[in-house]
């Protein structure tokens, strides 16, 4: 332990406690811009800065252990004026236009500069703006808000192993940009959106499709289905100020539904769905033993990672599409038959914890239906916008159900949010299909929580399945890389089945998640999806009433012809270099 | 018939320089800590880093390519176009700005009709900028080549630029 005092209040932490944190345990809180809970301090800012007695010259707080008996000062008369100096030199070139940016009310550099109390910007305005980055269907780019504080690259270097933005060119001319300065979309980002929700300020947003779901909801003739991934249901309530991880299912029902959607349904129907045909994958591959490990394909930052990166690894994806893409297909399809809707008439739209989301949907294969499956993907944030800007207060909702047909969920699928979800869903109904019998111990516990890389070994009937789960890029390239190097050197693999999520915490920790989250409300939000798996009356795929009515009505068995034509796709090996697509000579 | 000739012979020269490339790249084979190393090396043998260097790099080393164009992009040294036959530089450094060594390169720019970093068509100059050469006490300076000129006159500058073909 550390005892120093902090303006003269005693405080103790445990060795290498940064300054920064010590003083929040002293109440102090000592403004900061770069520094981010999850990531590692780079001190770019220089905000944080503070003074030690007798230690000459200037300390980063974040980035300073805190010394045994010094005596710290954090808000001295020098150390303000410096602070808004700096932040005063930060929006010399900081694109000011706060009321029209997205971020406007939710900007860390807009709280500062409240905090620090700045009523003038002294220095001169810079005029020059730079062209926006719209290249990518999932995320946009504003290099005029950009501070450089190394979030996003960090972030996009370091803990998801893409390196699609990186610090480019030198002095004033330092901008943050994908290689050859060429777009987000002509460059190997995965649309993870992990950039997104660091950023400090408005430089990194999602592609908003708000106004065409406006429009689809106030046309008379279309009829605008919508359904809610997992981990919405638990992320919703921050855009109204409720805690993280309040679960909020049958108030998101009700204020979609007042917003005017036609039919509210749910994402954690087709989970089910993808539970039946990926557990029917995995046992036919168990049986032959070929193309094992089977890995999921839920996640379509990982897609579009293992594509670029790994495709040599494409025969062992599963082939079950999404939960989402699965809906789609049959929204336009079973949906539209049962209800009697015309297809062309139907707009489907999706609530997504997501950014890369919006880039599946708009993969040319994804038109099963004869049509675009999913016509509109929008994050968390954007329906939080959409129902503001109706006036509805989630908050004030009473509880209603889902509509029918595909609607009906157990508690399999509403852990598909959180990492580890889709393996324990897949692990409960793979048991019963093999064995005919149930797995008794449900909670698979191991393959739970936000640590590294877990590993688990399930026992079917003497049959040992050895499962692993990864939850961010660089956990996935270091669990894949070994798994390359068991079949290159001994020609298989010890794992059988591996879920891989591109973002950390799994889908609860999307790039379509609210402002200021970190890895605290991340496990709260997964924590929360666990609860309502215990809480609900279904907790195998299997059991859910309304997916034995598809395969009855529709889709005849698991992996059937009609299952393979709507619920799986295909994959393609992308370029390293621009991320597009390598067409076979 | 002769142009043709020329026009193969360049190829294949080019061609030639990226199979040498390739040993290089093969002595540092997955060593991303030694991309400066191989990216100096690339520079010498091309004159620039064309992006199928940067991507062969990138590969061979290991290392991703927006580290790659991030590193070309930071260094002044290194340059993603062709270089011409001089090389013509204006100091920048404290000295020199004082001095008007904005001024000289305000007047570079608009009569090689080209921007720093760049090379004119005819790829007789290439434009840059150095942080000080030493010459403090001849601000502001430039540098043609190895040749340094000091006191440098926007009036008499192009004259000097010119004596180089």
């Amino acid at each position: 332990m550390t005892k120093a005092k902090i303006n003269n209040v005693d405080v103790e932490v445990p060795e290498g406690t940064s300054i920064l944190w010590a003083a929040r345990k002293a109440n102090f809180t000592i403004p900061t811009l770069c520094n981010h809970p999850d990531l590692v301090p780079g001190g770019q800012c220089g905000v944080c800065v503070v003074e030690i007695e007798g230690i000459p010259g200037l300390k980063r707080a974040c980035m300073t252990p805190l010394g045994e008996g010094w005596k710290v000062h954090t808000h001295t008369a020098r150390l303000m004026a410096i602070r808004r100096q700096l932040v005063d030199l930060i929006l010399s070139n900081h694109d000011t236009d706060c009321l029209t940016c997205m971020k406007n009310n939710n900007c860390e550099l807009q709280t500062l500069a409240a905090t620090l109390g700045i009523d003038t910007i002294e220095w001169h305005k810079s005029e020059n703006k730079l062209p926006i980055d719209r290249s990518s269907v999932a995320i946009v780019r504003d290099p005029n808000k950009c501070i450089l504080c190394g979030r996003c690259t960090q972030v996009c270097s370091s803990i998801q192993t893409v390196n699609a933005l990186a610090v480019n060119h030198r002095g004033y001319d330092t901008v943050i940009t994908a290689a050859f300065d060429e777009g987000l979309g002509n460059s190997v980002c995965i649309n993870c959106g992990q950039c997104v929700v660091h950023c400090p300020v408005g430089a990194l947003y999602e592609n908003s499709h708000t106004e065409e779901v406006w429009q689809a909801i106030h046309d008379p003739d279309k009829f605008v289905v919508v359904q809610e991934a997992p981990a919405v249901r638990v992320m919703l309530g921050e855009e109204f100020g409720m805690k993280p991880g309040t679960l909020v299912t049958g108030k998101m029902y009700a204020a979609l539904r007042r917003l005017g959607f036609d039919a509210v349904l749910d994402t954690n129907f087709s989970a089910d769905l993808t539970i039946i045909e990926e557990g029917t994958e995995l046992v036919s591959r168990l049986k032959t033993g070929k193309r094992l490990p089977l890995i999921t394909s839920c996640s379509p930052g990982w897609i579009k990672f293992m594509e670029t990166f790994f495709h040599d690894m494409i025969p062992h994806m599963s082939t079950a599409k999404s939960p989402q893409q699965m809906f789609g297909a049959l929204a336009k399809t079973y949906f539209a038959e049962q209800r009697g809707i015309a297809p062309d008439k139907i707009v489907s739209v999706s609530i997504m914890p997501c950014t890369a989301k919006k880039f599946e949907c708009q993969r040319p294969e994804m038109n099963a239906s004869g049509f675009q499956d999913v016509d509109f993907v929008l994050t968390t944030r954007e329906i939080g916008r959409m129902l503001r800007a109706a006036g509805i207060d989630l908050n004030e909702m009473p509880d209603e159900s889902a509509d029918s047909l595909l609607g009906e969920y157990t508690g399999a699928a509403t852990i598909f949010g959180a990492t580890g979800g889709v393996m324990e869903a897949a692990l409960r109904s793979a048991y019963f299909l093999v064995t005919g019998r149930e797995l008794e111990a449900i909670d698979i516990t191991p393959v739970r929580g936000l640590k590294g890389i877990k590993e688990a070994e399930i026992d079917i009937d003497g049959l040992k399945i050895k499962v692993a789960v990864a939850h961010s890029g660089g956990q996935a390239r270091r669990l894949i890389e070994k798994v390359q190097d068991q079949l290159k050197n001994e020609g298989k693999s010890e794992y059988h089945f591996i879920e891989v999520m591109a973002c950390p915490g799994g889908c609860v920790g999307g790039g379509g998640q609210s402002w200021g989250s970190n890895m605290a409300k991340r496990a709260r939000r997964g924590e929360s999806l666990y609860a309502e798996d215990r809480s609900l009356p279904y907790r195998r795929s299997h059991e859910n009433p309304s997916i034995k009515a598809v395969y009855e009505k529709f889709l005849g068995k698991p992996n059937s012809e009609r299952s393979h034509k709507l619920l799986h796709t295909h994959y393609y090996k992308r370029s390293a270099v621009d991320g597009k697509i390598i067409t076979e000579k | 018939m002769v142009a043709e000739n020329q026009c193969h012979c360049e190829q294949a020269q080019e061609e030639e320089l990226y199979l040498k490339l390739q040993e290089i790249i093969k002595e540092h084979q997955r060593r991303p800590k030694e991309l400066i190393m191989v990216l100096h090396k690339a520079q010498n043998l091309f004159g620039y880093l064309p992006r199928r260097v940067q991507e062969m790099v990138s590969e061979g080393l290991n290392v991703s390519l927006n580290e790659v164009y991030g590193v070309i992009t930071f260094y002044n040294f290194f340059s993603t176009v062709p270089q011409g036959r001089n090389n013509v530089k204006i100091c920048l450094g404290t000295a020199c700005y004082v001095r008007g060594g904005q001024m000289l390169l305000k007047k570079a720019e608009k009569e090689l009709g080209i921007r720093a970093g760049e090379t004119t068509e005819d790829r007789r100059y290439s434009l840059g900028i150095v942080r000080c050469i030493g010459a403090c006490g001849l601000a502001p300076a430039m540098l043609i080549n190895d040749d340094v000129y000091g006191r440098v006159k926007t009036t008499k500058m192009m004259e000097i630029i010119e004596r180089y073909g």
